[in-house]
C-alpha cells in the first residue's frame, strides 16, 4: 500500500513551516482579506436559515449512517452506476488510482486532459503521474489554474489560490499566457483565463473530475461549483473520468436536499451553487459517451476503523473550518504541508497516513473550538485533535523535554504536598531569570514564549499558603 | 451557603490574588468559603496535550477531593470546560461505571465564577467599585464550551465607576491554547498580536476576563511591549470596593 496525501510525508513540521509563513506580510494580508470576506458572507446566509441546526443534525446523521453501512452503499452505487453505463474502478491507494486513470487516458488515445477542481487528485498527485506518462493536465477551475500556472500549491480546499492577490495573479497570467499587457481588475483576469481555457474545453477529449457526492440509490455523481468550468468539463469531452473518495457516497437522491443547503452556505456564503451538475452513467447522444469512476480508499478505511475519530470522514469539504480558524488565518494552507489544510487537514492528513507522518499537525490548533462551531456536519475537530495528540504521545513520538516536563508536572500534581514543594522549587528556579517581577528570557521549552511575551514571576506566596495562614 | 473553592493549579501558584478575590466577593455576599488543601489540578494540560494516562490520575484526584462538595466554584473557564467536556468521556474511556456515576453527580455542582454569581446565586451587583475603563476578553472555552454569554459583562456593568469598552473581534482566540503557545510560539505570537491591536484599540486601561490563562498570555505581550495596559481577572474587579481602591 502506498497511501499518499500530496507531499505531506516529506513536509516540514508545522511550527517550522508556519514560522516562515507568518513572516510573509503580503500572504497574511491576502489570507486575512479573503477569509474575512467568506466568513462574513457565510455568517449572513447561515444566519437567515432558521433551521440551520436541524440541517446540521440531519447532515451529520446522514453521514454517520452512511459510514456505518459504507460497504453496502458503495456496492449499491457500483451496481446502479454500472447499470446506467458507467464503469466503476476500485483503488486501494494513490498509486493504484493514478495508474487506472493514466491507463484509461492512454486507452482513449489522448495526451491531454481537462480537469475540474478535485482535491482528491491533488491528494494522489495525479498531475505528476499524468505528466510522467506524457499526458498534459489542464486545470480549468480559475483558482486551480492560477496554482498550476504559478507552479504553486493549493492553500485552501475550496479556494486554492486564496493566498494570492490579483496583482500576483496578473503577473502569473502575463508570464504563462504570454501576454504583453493585462489589467488587474477581476474582470480582466477572468477574461484572460476564459480565453485561455475556452480553446482547451473545445479541443481536449478527456475530462477529469472529482465529486461532491455519489448517490447510492441512483448511481449518480454530483459536482457543485461556481464558475461553469466544471459544467464544460463534465459535458463537452468524449470521455469523463471521476476520482472520488469512498466517503463521498450518500444513500438517497433526496439526501441532497440537506447537503445542497449546507454546502454552499458554509463554503462560499452562497444560498445555492451557481452550477449543480448531476449525471448518471452515460446518456446516449448527450455528454460524454464513456464514463469511468475511480473509488479511492487511500487510508480512508483505516480512519473508519477508529471509533474516536471516524467522524472525520463526515467532512463535506466546505472549508468553513479553515476560514474560521485563527491559526489558518495567520499561516494560510501551505503550513499544513498537505492538500488538506486548516483544522480538517490537521485531523485528516495524519490519519490517512496512519499517523506515520504529519505528527505536528494535531498540535497546530489552540483548541479554540471555532472550527467545531461552524462545521456543517458537526465534526468535533477539537476532540479529534486531542485524540490524535494522545496517539502521538502514546506511540512515543512526543519530544523528550516535553515528556519529562509532563511527567514532572503529573508527579507534582498527584499530591498537594508535592505541589507545595514544586511551588518552592519553581520560586527558587526562576531566580536567575527574574527581572523585577517579570521573566523575560526563559530557556528550553519556554524560550518561544518569552521571545515575544513576558511571564509574571511566581509570587512569593501561593493561594494555599495564604489560606493556611488566614 | 457553603461554597467550596477549586482554585486550580495555576491560579494557586501564579495568581493567588484571584483566589483571594473570589473569597472576598463570596464572603461579602454572606457565604462561607471552604478550601480543601488536598486539591491540585484538573488535568487539562495533560489531557489536551495527549498525556491521557496522567490526566486520568488527576480526574480521580479531583473526585477524591470534591465528590461530596455541594457547590464548587472555579475561577477558570477552561478548567470548568475541561471537566464538563472531558470528564464524562474519560470515565467512559476508563470503562469505570462507578467513576462515571461520580462524575455525573459532581458536574452539575461545578460552577465557573460568573456562572455561580449569576445563575446559582442570582446576583449581578456584588457591591464593587472600580473606577476604570475596562475591556473584556471572552475566552474561547467560556464562549464556546460554557456558553457563558453575557454573564461576565452583566456583572461588570453593575460595577460602580467602571466603563466597559467593547472589544472588537471578541470571539477570536488570543493564541494561548495551553501548550499550543509553547509548541507553536510563532503562530501563537501572531494571533496574540491581533488580539493586542484590538485591546489597545479600545484605549481601555485594563483587559479583564474569566480565565487567567488567556490573561497571562495577553498580559505577557502588554507587558513586553510596555503598553501600560494591565490585565486583571474578573473576580479581582468584583472584589474591589471604595475601601480597597
Amino acid at each position: 500500500m502506498s497511501v499518499r496525501v500530496g507531499e505531506a510525508a516529506s513536509a516540514l513540521p508545522f511550527p517550522e513551516a508556519a514560522k516562515k509563513l507568518v513572516a510573509n506580510s503580503q500572504l497574511r494580508r491576502n489570507v486575512r482579506h479573503a477569509t474575512d470576506i467568506i466568513r462574513t458572507k457565510r455568517g449572513r446566509v447561515v444566519g437567515e436559515k432558521e433551521d440551520w441546526e436541524e440541517l446540521r443534525n440531519a447532515g451529520k446523521a446522514i453521514k454517520d449512517h452512511t459510514l456505518a453501512h459504507l460497504d453496502r452503499y458503495l456496492l449499491q452505487f457500483e451496481e446502479a452506476c454500472t447499470k446506467a453505463g458507467g464503469k466503476v474502478h476500485w483503488a486501494r491507494d494513490a498509486d493504484e488510482a493514478n495508474r487506472i486513470i493514466v491507463d484509461l487516458v492512454k486507452q482513449y488515445n489522448s495526451d491531454e486532459v481537462i480537469k475540474v477542481k478535485t482535491m482528491t487528485s491533488d491528494e494522489t498527485r495525479l498531475n505528476v503521474a499524468l505528466e510522467a506518462a506524457g499526458i498534459t493536465p489542464f486545470e480549468t477551475d480559475l483558482a486551480d489554474l492560477i496554482v498550476q500556472l504559478g507552479e504553486d500549491k493549493p492553500s485552501h480546499i475550496v479556494v486554492p489560490a486564496l493566498h494570492r492577490n490579483r496583482m500576483e495573479i496578473r503577473e502569473i497570467f502575463m508570464k504563462k499566457m504570454g501576454l504583453d499587457t493585462l489589467g488587474y481588475q477581476p474582470e480582466d483576469l477572468t477574461a484572460a483565463a476564459r480565453k485561455y481555457l475556452r480553446e482547451r474545453f473545445l479541443r481536449v477529449k478527456v475530462g477529469i473530475s472529482g465529486a461532491n457526492y455519489l448517490i447510492a440509490e441512483t448511481g449518480s455523481v454530483v459536482v457543485v461549483e461556481s464558475e461553469g468550468n466544471g459544467r464544460m468539463c463534465l459535458t463537452l469531452p468524449e470521455v469523463l473520468i471521476s476520482i472520488v473518495g469512498v466517503e463521498k457516497v450518500i444513500p438517497r437522491f433526496e439526501d441532497l436536499e440537506v447537503f445542497l443547503q449546507l454546502l454552499p452556505r458554509s463554503a462560499t456564503g452562497e444560498r445555492m451553487n451557481p452550477y449543480n451538475s448531476i449525471w448518471t452513467g452515460v446518456t446516449p447522444g448527450d455528454g460524454p459517451q464513456a464514463f469511468h469512476i475511480v473509488l479511492l480508499d487511500n487510508g480512508r478505511t483505516e480512519v473508519l476503523a477508529d471509533p474516536e475519530s471516524r467522524e472525520t470522514l463526515d467532512c463535506i469539504r466546505c472549508g468553513a473550518c479553515l476560514n474560521a480558524c485563527p491559526v489558518y488565518r495567520q499561516t494560510g494552507g501551505h503550513a499544513y504541508g498537505s492538500v488538506y489544510g486548516g483544522p480538517i487537514g490537521a485531523i485528516l492528513t495524519p490519519q490517512l497516513q496512519s499517523m506515520e507522518h504529519s505528527q505536528t499537525l494535531p498540535y497546530a490548533s489552540s483548541l479554540c473550538g471555532a472550527c467545531y462551531e461552524v462545521c456543517p456536519v458537526k465534526i468535533n475537530i477539537p476532540e479529534i485533535l486531542i485524540h490524535l495528540r494522545t496517539k502521538v504521545v502514546e506511540s512515543g513520538h512526543a519530544p523528550l523535554a516535553e515528556r519529562l516536563a509532563m511527567k514532572g508536572a503529573a508527579f507534582a500534581m498527584s499530591k498537594a504536598s508535592r505541589l507545595s514543594l514544586a511551588h518552592a522549587f519553581a520560586r527558587l528556579g526562576q531566580w536567575p531569570f527574574n527581572d523585577d517581577g517579570k521573566l523575560d528570557n526563559l530557556p528550553g521549552l519556554l524560550a518561544g514564549w518569552t521571545e515575544t511575551r513576558d511571564l509574571d514571576a511566581i509570587p512569593s506566596e501561593s493561594f494555599r499558603e495564604w489560606w493556611s495562614e488566614r | 451557603m457553603v461554597i467550596t473553592l477549586y482554585i486550580t493549579c495555576y491560579n494557586d501558584a501564579l495568581f493567588p490574588e484571584t483566589g483571594k478575590a473570589v473569597v472576598e466577593v463570596l464572603e461579602r455576599l454572606g457565604h462561607t468559603v471552604e478550601f480543601r488543601a488536598a486539591q491540585t489540578c484538573c488535568g487539562q494540560m495533560h489531557y489536551n496535550t495527549g498525556y491521557r494516562q496522567d490526566s486520568y490520575d488527576l480526574l480521580r484526584q479531583f473526585l477524591n477531593v470534591f465528590a461530596d462538595a455541594e457547590v464548587i466554584v472555579c475561577p477558570s473557564s477552561s478548567c470548568v470546560a475541561m471537566m464538563r467536556d472531558h470528564y464524562p468521556k474519560m470515565a467512559e474511556q476508563l470503562n469505570d461505571p462507578q467513576l462515571k456515576a461520580q462524575v455525573e453527580a459532581v458536574l452539575p455542582r461545578v460552577f465557573e465564577f460568573s456562572e455561580l454569581l449569576v445563575d446559582k446565586l442570582g446576583v449581578k451587583d456584588v457591591g464593587a467599585f472600580y473606577p476604570h475603563t475596562v475591556t473584556l476578553h471572552a475566552s474561547c472555552h467560556a464562549l464556546r464550551s460554557l456558553h457563558i454569554g453575557t454573564k461576565p459583562a452583566d456583572l461588570l456593568k453593575q460595577v460602580r465607576g467602571l466603563t466597559l469598552l467593547e472589544l472588537p473581534d471578541a470571539d477570536q482566540c488570543c493564541g494561548f491554547g495551553g501548550t499550543f503557545a509553547v509548541k507553536n510560539p510563532d503562530v501563537s505570537a501572531a494571533m496574540l498580536s491581533d488580539k493586542l491591536q484590538c485591546v489597545l484599540g479600545t484605549k481601555a486601561e485594563a483587559c479583564t476576563g474569566a480565565d487567567n490563562s488567556c490573561l497571562m498570555h495577553i498580559g505577557g505581550a502588554l507587558s513586553r511591549q510596555r503598553t501600560g495596559v494591565r490585565t486583571i481577572h474578573l473576580a479581582e474587579i468584583l472584589a474591589s470596593t471604595e475601601k480597597s481602591q
